[in-house]
């Protein structure tokens, strides 16, 4: 009998010793294993410190990135993770302060008129090597940002300094932009046209300074490591270990030394896992991160100290109005817009307490003429009528000539988040309206690839603020915007638009953008869904740290720990 | 030495006895052989049963639960099972602006009976005060300043009201207030209790079929909520629905594309195996190039190719991939065994009594490796469901509201701490399916050994 | 033998030519545009893209020009890391998926030929039934759900204790691998295990055991040198692939972790249609498997001597 030899006592005994010794094998053999692969990985010098998150004896901080910053090129940086580090390591002329509030950077003093600009540097900025900051470095990083063969996604910030688009175009040779080192330590800026808000451009960190002789010595690796950028912040990146960590240390250097409190600041993990930061923050090994709705209960429960702010975002669905949709259609629109309520969104389906229901493309925190401006101008959103959506449905079919409206595809990203809002919607709408929607889920690329060539009938769709001035979102639905992905096109909105753009008076800038708030709401070119908050918890030692809408977000620059 | 005495009768052929014959068994074909044994295995019977049963969860289980799985309830949203369903009948909600007149007494108090529509707080003004906070905590308050949620920061001296309405369930909640003057200075603080009870308008009661018309109830009455047996999830979709849909997209995927990538490795690396020599390097060769094809590229390609369209739950070209890219691995082991197993003396025997090529791979080879296919074939099983799941989980899945085991999982995950039933139940259907096939496997692949023959 | 190395080595060499060949045109015709963001660019800054990166070429030229930089072994720079070639990338990040790839791929198969191995002698008896319980349960949960949990589970042991045991993520040492590389290996741990469980039965009762007890050969002789020496066989079969799997299916473990691994990387390059980097990362992977195929093949022939390598 075949199974015969396995209930063999003895042959069962003597092969479990062997199984033993091959047991004991194996577990010495991984030891030693592990011991030869951790040896190799201290070679490839990734690791992360086993700090906790505030260490007040060598006066450090330990925190996240969300993401790894593609790269640290000034002149390049897109993302706002690149732009939250750059913040701690490179000043512009100007930066927002603590309070948000636009402050002297490495312009001591400066005038702005109409037609121009002058900055006066100031003597002790310094570089991270020890040589002062010059306005030719403005002028080089400007002209590298805008040089065609740079091929810069945000040239277009610099497009306001004079023949700053003809130069991207390749028409014009760089020495001819409109910015002028005068001396080392003034800068003379043309403008392309009257500009109101050229103060704020200039804290954005393509504004930022490059100095001539080190990019071209780092040979076009200019930001891909930590030794290849030269810093004049108040910290200078110590150490970046791609993927894995970033280490920065304050910069002896930096012309004012009481603003960092901080001796380090560790980025010691990479990671955009809610739950691992989660985790992290847990252990005492970061001291902030960001919460999710589902973590709210938790973070309640581990009795921690919960903060929210506006990250400035705002998020809505955008209809498809290209000649041939038919969310083209006014009626339809409007019935879309009178069957949903974006607080039952917010307060039921997002739940995050920063979130606060969409009403208008133009967020709350925007300044008006003296406060803010939604107070200046009330959205007047319609709320939600069922009765008076469904006339204008059946308006929406006798005009379109159908007895049933056929399903409307609804493209959406791959995110978790849109997720749901894209399956709320899809409910919302067949229940009240009974149209049926039809979701496209795409990755990010392709999603973008949708919405340039128009295949979609709905999008969800945001906007974050480039500038901290209304037109950052009052040009978005102009017929020539680039990023007005339905094409919506309206000759009286881009009257509007061209106002608000070339006038110098707030009072009439502001009520275009009021005329701008009324069309986008009457003619239903978007159903806002939420300005987006986060939600974070900070370690209770940490004090300090700034949260901004505009500008480098999260800023630990005039962070410091208390015992 | 005795004579031995031969006669004539000792010469006679013995006769045929046909008694003889009829004691042995009846001839058992291989098949009809593994029936009898895997019959006689109880924990494979029992495994066989249990697929029997997930099949007709998935298939009759939706005849008999009619909920719409995607049906929200925003009312309901992640509910445990069997959750308290009281309700009691409101008005409908009318949005409040805080001029309602002020309730007596003093100090932070509620403006209306709060409700899981909305909480509204008014307080007096605190003296000196410039800007207000309210928090909220499902915890009480303590020395420690956990307060919970931030709910609002309001300004101006004239703000002594607020509306909560995030999130609401029936419990109790802790409300703090926080008053600061113009220099960001703390200047009071003071704490609320509120028991939150469920509330729903007669429309809604109607919508949800929970009530024949409006007028059917009186403002006040109590009503209970749709059952959810497994409770709700993230958008107060019933659970139960849920997962018998989703056990459709998990074990169509889980079962069809292992059963035919499987099959396909097979007939693949056998044939390479029997042929041997130039053929077999050319077909082993054209199965590395399929292996190091990245897959993820390779799946969005095909849901181009195959056109999948905006509302299509994408399953098709899921499976086609499945199956194109994952034959390699078992076409690898089955022509591994095939190289061991041609060089058996059995094989020799065989062939030297004439058998043909075909009755060799059929009948000697194939059963030979059944053991090594089946255990294939019961792993392929999850790690299919998991790659489903996988691409879900980098937003390449199903396409919403279609839902699959693994994508529940994937939503599941993130809520385990405060919901977990959201993670417990399709991680559970996953496991069990996984379970009821490896048994199964086990089951099959002794008694599809043919060297187990008649063993038992 | 040699002979037959540099033929399977050639052999390897052509697949890479035909993996880099699918991939490219594959990925030339996937929707999805590596210059697209959420914003979207003038003419001139586009164009200005589409210059520095030779997407303006017709796609044949843009091959010739791919293939031929590939020989030189330069994959390009990627297209969201700007300023980073594809070489820099592989080269930073690979060395830490291969570590912690080596190191599941050796909990998987020492781990899976152990517990295989054991539930075999046991057969039906209780460590058996206990191994497979286990096997299942560690099989029957995806990764993704494992890797949470034990982090979890990790993060309430360093509360309880009050200080940190293990590092819950990150990478450097021997600490920042083992909770990673175990719950990376244990899928591919369970696989083995069944394999070997299955396939020592199978030997078992096969003729040249019972040869070797009649002969009367010592237990353990047989054991080793008949009994598990030819179960292994399979086992090493789908190790080759699995090193694959595991090395590049790292991205769940690397994601949950926060470990700097090639996966990581990967999975973005996809999402983001980063032709440079998806391009690099495959070809190279792609040569990185055939290698490993070529390795196990050469194995088998060690192992098993009925096995000639023609």
């Amino acid at each position: 009998m075949s199974t015969v030899i396995t209930s063999d006592d003895s042959f069962t005994s003597a092969a479990g010793r062997q199984l033993l010794i091959f047991a004991a094998l194996a577990i010495s053999g991984i030891t030693l294993l592990m011991l030869g692969l951790s040896w190799a990985s201290s070679r490839t010098g990734a690791a992360s410190g086993s700090n906790n998150a505030v260490d007040p004896v060598t006066n450090t901080l330990t925190v996240f990135l969300r993401e790894e910053p593609p790269q640290l090129d000034s002149s390049k940086a897109t993302d706002t993770v690149s732009g939250s580090v750059l913040g701690h390591v490179v000043e512009g002329l100007l930066r927002y302060d603590e309070h948000n509030q636009i402050a002297p950077g490495v312009a001591e003093s400066w005038d702005i008129r109409a037609d121009g600009a002058t900055f006066r540097l100031r003597e002790n900025a310094r570089w991270s090597d020890g040589r002062p900051v010059t306005a030719d470095d403005f002028v080089f990083a400007w002209q590298t940002a805008l040089d065609p063969a740079n091929a810069s996604e945000y040239a277009f910030i610099l497009y306001p300094v004079k023949n700053g688009e003809a130069i991207n175009a390749g028409e014009l040779p760089l020495e001819e932009l409109g910015a002028v080192a005068v001396d080392d330590r003034t800068l003379e800026v043309t403008f392309e046209r009257p500009l109101a808000y050229f103060d704020k451009l200039v804290t954005f960190s393509t504004y930022y300074p490059i100095r001539r002789d080190f990019y071209q010595s780092v040979k076009g690796a200019f930001g891909a490591d930590a030794n290849r950028i030269l810093y004049n912040g108040p910290f200078v990146i110590s150490r970046w270990v791609h993927g894995a960590s970033l280490k920065m240390d304050r910069n002896p250097y930096y012309w004012n030394p009481d603003r960092a409190k901080l001796q380090t600041i560790d980025f010691a993990y990479i990671t955009s896992d809610a739950n691992a930061s989660l985790n992290l923050f847990k252990d005492d090994k970061i001291a902030y991160t960001t919460l999710l709705a589902e973590n709210l209960d938790d973070a309640m429960q581990q009795r921690w100290h919960i903060h929210r702010f506006m990250d400035g975002g705002v998020f809505y669905i955008e209809f498809n109005h290209r000649p041939g949709r038919l969310t083209g259609n006014h009626h339809l629109r409007k019935a879309m817009q009178l069957a949903t309520e974006s607080a039952e969104l917010v307060y039921k389906v997002t739940k995050l307490p920063g979130y606060l229901p969409g009403e208008s493309l133009f967020p709350v925190w925007l300044k008006g003429v003296h406060g803010f401006f939604r107070e200046e101008y009330p959205a007047n959103y319609p709320h939600m009528d069922l009765e008076q959506a469904r006339r204008h449905l059946e308006k929406a079919k006798q005009e379109l000539g159908l007895k049933v409206i056929p399903p409307l595809v609804l493209l959406s990203g791959d995110n978790p988040v849109s997720n749901i809002q894209a399956e709320y919607y899809q409910q919302i709408f067949r229940k009240h309206l009974g149209l049926d929607l039809k979701i496209d889920k795409q990755i990010f690329k392709q999603r973008l690839a949708k919405m340039l060539s128009g295949d979609f009938d709905l999008v969800l769709a945001g906007w974050g603020p480039d500038y901290d001035d209304p037109l950052t979102f009052g040009d978005l639905f102009a017929s020539w915007n680039l990023n007005n992905r339905g094409r919506y096109d309206n000759p009286e909105l881009d009257r509007w638009v061209r106002v608000a753009q070339d006038e110098q008076d707030v009072q009439k800038r502001m009520d275009a953008f009021g005329e701008i708030q009324r069309i986008l709401i009457e003619d239903a070119v978007i159903l806002p869904g939420y300005e987006r908050g986060v939600t974070y918890v900070t370690n209770p030692q940490m004090k300090g740290m700034v949260r901004r809408a505009v500008g480098p977000d999260p800023d630990f620059s005039n962070a410091w720990i208390v015992d | 030495m005795a004579e031995l005495q031969l006669t004539r009768a000792d010469f006679e052929p013995l006769h045929t006895d046909q008694e003889i014959h009829s004691l042995s068994r009846p001839s058992l074909s291989y098949w009809q052989d593994a029936w009898i044994r895997l019959k006689a295995n109880t924990r494979a019977l029992f495994s066989l049963y249990l697929v029997i049963a997930l099949l007709a969860f998935t298939l009759v289980g939706p005849l008999f639960w009619t909920v719409d799985p995607a049906a929200q309830d925003v009312d309901q949203i992640s509910l445990p099972p069997f959750a308290d369903r009281d309700a009691r009948i409101v008005s409908p909600y009318e949005p409040w602006n805080g001029s309602s007149v002020l309730p007596v007494g003093e100090g932070l108090r509620l403006a209306d009976t709060p409700t899981s529509e909305a909480v509204r707080l008014v307080w007096d003004p605190v003296a000196g005060a410039t800007s207000y906070s309210v928090y909220r905590s499902r915890y009480p308050t303590g020395d420690d300043r956990a307060l919970g949620l931030p709910l609002i920061d309001l300004y101006g001296s004239a703000s002594t009201t607020f509306e909560d309405r995030l999130d609401l369930s029936p419990r109790t909640y802790y409300y703090s207030l926080l008053a600061y003057d113009g220099a960001g200075n703390e200047l009071d603080f003071q704490t609320l209790t509120v028991e939150v009870n469920r509330v729903i308008t007669a429309e809604s009661a109607v919508e949800r079929g929970l009530i024949a018309a409006p007028d059917d109830v009186q403002i006040g009455d109590v009503i209970f909520m749709p059952l959810h047996p497994l409770g709700t999830d993230y958008l107060g979709r019933d659970m139960l629905a849920r997962l018998m849909h989703g056990a459709r997209v998990s074990l169509f995927i889980g079962i069809a594309a292992p059963f035919l990538y499987v099959l396909f490795g097979v007939v693949y690396g056998s044939t390479a195996g029997f042929i041997g020599g130039q053929t077999d390097q050319l077909l082993m060769r054209f199965a590395d190039f399929v292996v190091a094809l990245p897959f993820l590229l390779f799946m969005i390609l095909f849901k181009i190719a195959f056109g999948i369209g905006p509302g299509e739950s994408g399953i098709f070209p899921m499976l086609v991939a499945l199956v194109l890219l994952s034959w390699p691995a078992t076409s690898r082991l089955v022509r591994g065994q095939i190289l061991q197993i041609r060089q058996e003396g059995y094989i020799n025997a065989s062939r030297l009594l004439g058998a043909a090529n075909g009755y060799l791979v059929l009948r000697h080879m194939i059963p030979n490796t059944m053991g090594v296919i089946l255990v294939t074939l019961t792993f392929a099983v999850p790690s299919a469901i998991f790659t489903e799941a996988f691409l879900s989980f980098i937003g390449m899945g199903v396409a919403p509201p279609t839902p699959s085991w693994g994508s529940m999982c994937n939503e599941g995950i993130k809520t385990m701490l405060t919901t977990p039933h959201e993670l417990i139940f399709p991680a559970l259907f996953i496991s069990i399916t996984v379970l009821a096939f490896n048994l199964l496997g086990d089951g099959l692949r002794d008694a599809l050994d043919a060297r187990m023959r008649s063993v038992e | 033998m040699w002979r037959y190395t540099l033929k399977r080595l050639v052999q390897g060499v052509i697949t890479v030519w035909f993996i880099a060949t699918a991939t490219f045109f594959a990925m030339h015709n996937v929707p999805g545009d590596p210059l697209l963001n959420d914003k979207n660019v003038t003419e001139e800054i586009r164009a200005n893209l589409e210059a520095k990166y030779g997407l303006d070429k017709p796609i044949m030229q843009q091959y010739r020009i791919y293939i031929w930089n590939m020989i030189r072994g330069d994959f390009g720079i990627s297209f969201t890391q700007k300023n980073r070639s594809v070489n820099d990338i592989i080269y930073s990040h690979f060395p830490v998926s291969a570590i912690l790839g080596i190191l599941a791929v050796v909990f998987a198969g020492l781990g899976g030929v152990l517990w295989g191995a054991l539930t075999a002698l046991y057969r039906n008896k209780l460590p058996d039934v206990i191994i497979m319980f286990l096997v299942i349960l560690g099989i029957s949960v995806p990764n993704f759900v494992v890797a949470a949990i034990s982090q979890l589970t990790l993060v309430n042991v360093n509360n309880l204790l009050g200080v940190s045991l293990l590092p819950i993520a990150g990478w450097g040492g021997i600490e920042h691998m083992l909770v990673p590389a175990m719950v990376l290996g244990l899928g591919t741990m369970a696989y083995l295990t069944r394999l070997m469980r299955s396939s020592m039965l199978e030997i078992v009762s096969s003729d040249f055991i019972r040869t070797a007890k009649a002969k009367g050969l010592p237990p353990t002789r047989i054991f080793t040198s008949h009994q598990l020496r030819n179960a292994i066989l399979p086992v090493i079969t789908v190790l080759g692939p699995s090193i694959a799997a595991i090395t590049t299916g790292g991205f769940v473990v690397e994601s949950v972790f926060a470990i700097p691994g090639l996966g990581r990387y990967f999975v973005q390059a996809v999402q983001q249609s980063d032709y440079t980097v998806i391009m690099g990362t495959t070809v190279f992977y792609g040569a990185f498997l055939v290698f490993m195929v070529i390795v196990v093949d050469l194995l088998y022939g060690w192992i098993d001597p009925r096995v000639r390598l023609e």
